[in-house]
């Protein structure tokens, strides 16, 4: 296979800045020569390859938008897209990694928590030198985290912490879980941090999905968390979906990392191989399926393009967010499933990528929002009626 | 110690090339440009002398069309100082000792203690500028090093001899060096490089030269590839492949 080539079928390359471009450049330099020798083993044999968390942190790829005080590149929005769409194109565990420690533990601190948590925790987080984790979903309450049951219970300078948080990715592997519990009147944010008496994180094992990342349960039995580790700038649920609005951004430009590499190894792949006498590609199904990925492809970069200007210009709401992630995670998902079937029989093997992104890409589906949800977040917004429960 | 970069916006290796309209230069078009790898090694070679000396200023020259920004601000989100761009009009068609003349023009006011340079553009892999710069110059030349270390004022520097022999060369600065691979692996740009390089000063001049004395006349693209051929298979087919080979590719 030739290296990979992006698609910039519309040429919203002139759209990006110098910078952006020379942010894109060099994460897909970086992936193509440390992830892509490295990943399909770590797929295959399901583990982290953790060697990759220093040089993510060495170049700045965590936490990348926050500021530079706390040892951060301060990126644009933009910028940010485009890395996780680059980190993506490697694999979503690796982009997930990512979006976990920036968007969904340093970012609670930066945003929610005190100048010395922030001080504590961020620089080394930046680095890779600390891990964090977010623990919101629990067994019994997914898509409606309102729900949680996870208690937490003043008494005197500490809380008491009692339950169980499921599907945490880096849980196993964290200095510091962001965990969000129910105190007696709202929801609120504590840094638990690894190592407090009655805190486990054991490993969930047998994933067919998202196999190259570490997903974990979080048990709290009485862990006595200090009230200098609550994040007092926030209570609610608003807390944790805020959150979720900074990961969900990045994952909606990730989707097009992965279709992109879907798509540039099923057309060398269908240049490649002749059947009754010509190259695949050269077959009108084929092309068809290609006229239909390249238009949702290059549909979904605008939508991403246009998403973080209106990031930048701060007129981006939740539900923005909620379209694009829902419309490019789909996209991807059935760009991988269409390329997959492009392959025919290789497309099932480990040595070519469309079905270890395929399968990565049905996590993608359901975790941040399952798809069905954020399409009752849109219904909502047009209607003005909530229709989850 | 003020170190001075020669670098060159070339096609990306797995480019597409298509010959221009004019018949003597390539098509612009859907081309990928990069820093030329050798570049690459001296840039790194460069910054790694900077960071092992605790100071002193990387500059990054570059004589081609004004999109080279690109390349140097690449240069400069690794870690060099300021650049200089010779706006050349006619980069396409430049010529190793013009090139060279610009460039030593150029260097003279930069003060530099050591000049380093790839050892060949990979687009034309002349390879000439490097020494023609040296000559130019009046400065010492090792072409090709491997290896390179700066004690008591002086370039120790190793580059690959004949028959697999190594030869260490100690070098009175300033001097110009080219480099090869295996000298270091150049590093990437961080986030926190990319960010801070907006704010680095390229210094943008308008260049002329006189036409070169040597011009190109046509570019052609190889042949295609002929289809290979089936000697025979199995042990029975090997003598007969390495008649071929022998004698018509010639290669054994
Ligand atoms: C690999 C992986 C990593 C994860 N990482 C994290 C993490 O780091 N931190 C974290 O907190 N969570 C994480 N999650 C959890 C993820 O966010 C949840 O799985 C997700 O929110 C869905 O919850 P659920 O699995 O309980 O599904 P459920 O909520 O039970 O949903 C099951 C199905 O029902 C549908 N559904 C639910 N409610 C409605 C409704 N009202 N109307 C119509 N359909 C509905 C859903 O769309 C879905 O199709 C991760 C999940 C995975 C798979």
């Amino acid at each position: 296979m030739g290296s990979f080539k992006g698609l910039d079928f519309l040429h919203i390359d002139d759209l990006l800045s110098e910078e952006e471009i020379m942010v894109r450049t060099m994460t897909r330099d970086f992936v193509s020569d440390a992830v892509m020798p490295v990943i399909e083993d770590a797929y295959e044999n399901a583990y982290f390859p953790r060697d990759l968390i220093g040089q993510v942190g060495e170049l700045g790829m965590l936490g990348a938008n926050l500021p530079e005080k706390y040892g951060c590149a301060g990126l644009g929005p933009v910028a940010y897209g485009l890395i996780c769409q680059e980190l993506e194109r490697g694999d979503s565990g690796l982009r997930s990694f990512v979006s976990v420690q920036g968007s969904l533990a340093m970012w609670p601190i930066f945003a929610y928590g005190t100048e010395e948590q922030k001080m504590k925790w961020l620089p080394g987080m930046a680095k890779g030198e600390l891990i964090g984790c977010f623990g919101l979903t629990e067994p019994d309450h997914g898509s409606d985290p309102g729900g949680m049951i996870t208690r937490a219970k003043k008494d005197g300078n500490e809380w008491v912490l009692n339950g169980a948080k499921m599907w945490i990715t880096n849980g196993t592997i964290a200095d510091v879980a962001v965990v969000w519990a129910q105190t007696d009147d709202k929801i609120q944010g504590f840094l638990v941090e690894k190592g407090m008496k009655g805190f486990t994180a054991p490993e969930q094992k047998r994933k067919f999905s998202l196999r190259a990342s570490v997903t974990s349960e979080l048990v709290f039995d009485d862990v006595r968390v200090p009230e200098a580790n609550r994040l007092p700038g926030v209570a609610g649920l608003k807390g944790p979906l805020g959150c979720l609005t900074q990961a969900r951004y990045g994952i909606a430009w990730g989707g097009i990392g992965a279709a992109m590499a879907c798509f540039d190894e099923a057309l060398q792949y269908t240049k490649g191989r002749e059947q009754f006498g010509k190259p695949l590609a050269g077959f009108q199904l084929m092309q068809q399926n290609f006229a239909e990925m390249l238009t949702e492809i290059t549909k979904a970069q605008l939508v991403a393009w246009r998403l973080g200007k209106l990031k930048e210009d701060g007129k981006i709401r939740p539900q923005h967010v909620s379209f694009a992630k829902r419309n490019n995670i789909k996209m991807a998902l059935d760009v991988a499933r269409t390329c997959r079937d492009m392959l025919g029989a290789n497309g099932i093997t480990a040595e070519y990528q469309a079905m270890r992104h395929m399968c990565n890409l049905e996590s993608v589906y359901t975790y941040e929002g399952t798809h069905n949800i954020h399409t009752l977040i849109l219904g909502q917004d047009v209607t003005g009626i909530a229709a989850f429960g | 110690m003020n170190i001075v970069v020669c670098i060159k916006r070339v096609p990306a290796t797995d480019s597409r090339i298509k010959i221009g309209a004019d018949g003597t230069s390539i098509d612009p078009a859907q081309i990928e440009w990069i820093i030329s790898p050798y570049d690459e090694f001296a840039v790194e070679a460069a910054l790694q002398m900077k960071e092992a000396a605790g100071g002193g200023e990387v500059t990054i020259l570059t004589l081609g069309p004004a999109e080279s920004t690109k390349e140097l601000r690449t240069c400069l989100a690794m870690g060099a100082d300021k650049a200089v761009l010779l706006k050349d009009a006619d980069a396409s068609s430049r010529d190793a000792t013009a090139t060279a003349a610009l460039l030593a023009e150029a260097i003279g006011d930069l003060n530099a203690d050591l000049v380093l340079c790839g050892k060949q553009a990979i687009d034309r892999d002349q390879g000439q500028v490097g020494t023609l710069l040296a000559a130019k110059l009046g400065l010492p030349c090792v072409t090709e090093i491997r290896k390179l270390e700066i004690t008591d004022g002086k370039a120790n520097v190793e580059r690959a001899g004949e028959d697999g022999t190594s030869e260490t060369y100690n070098v009175a600065l300033p001097a110009v060096l080219t480099c090869t691979k295996g000298l270091n692996e150049p590093r990437y740009a961080s986030l926190k490089g990319i960010m801070m390089a907006k704010k680095k000063p390229i210094d943008e001049r308008d260049v002329s030269a006189a036409d070169g004395a040597l011009q190109l006349a046509s570019l052609e693209l190889p042949p295609p590839r002929r289809d290979g051929r089936i000697v025979g298979e199995g042990v029975e087919a090997v003598p007969e492949l390495v008649r071929l080979l022998r004698e018509e590719a010639k290669v054994l």
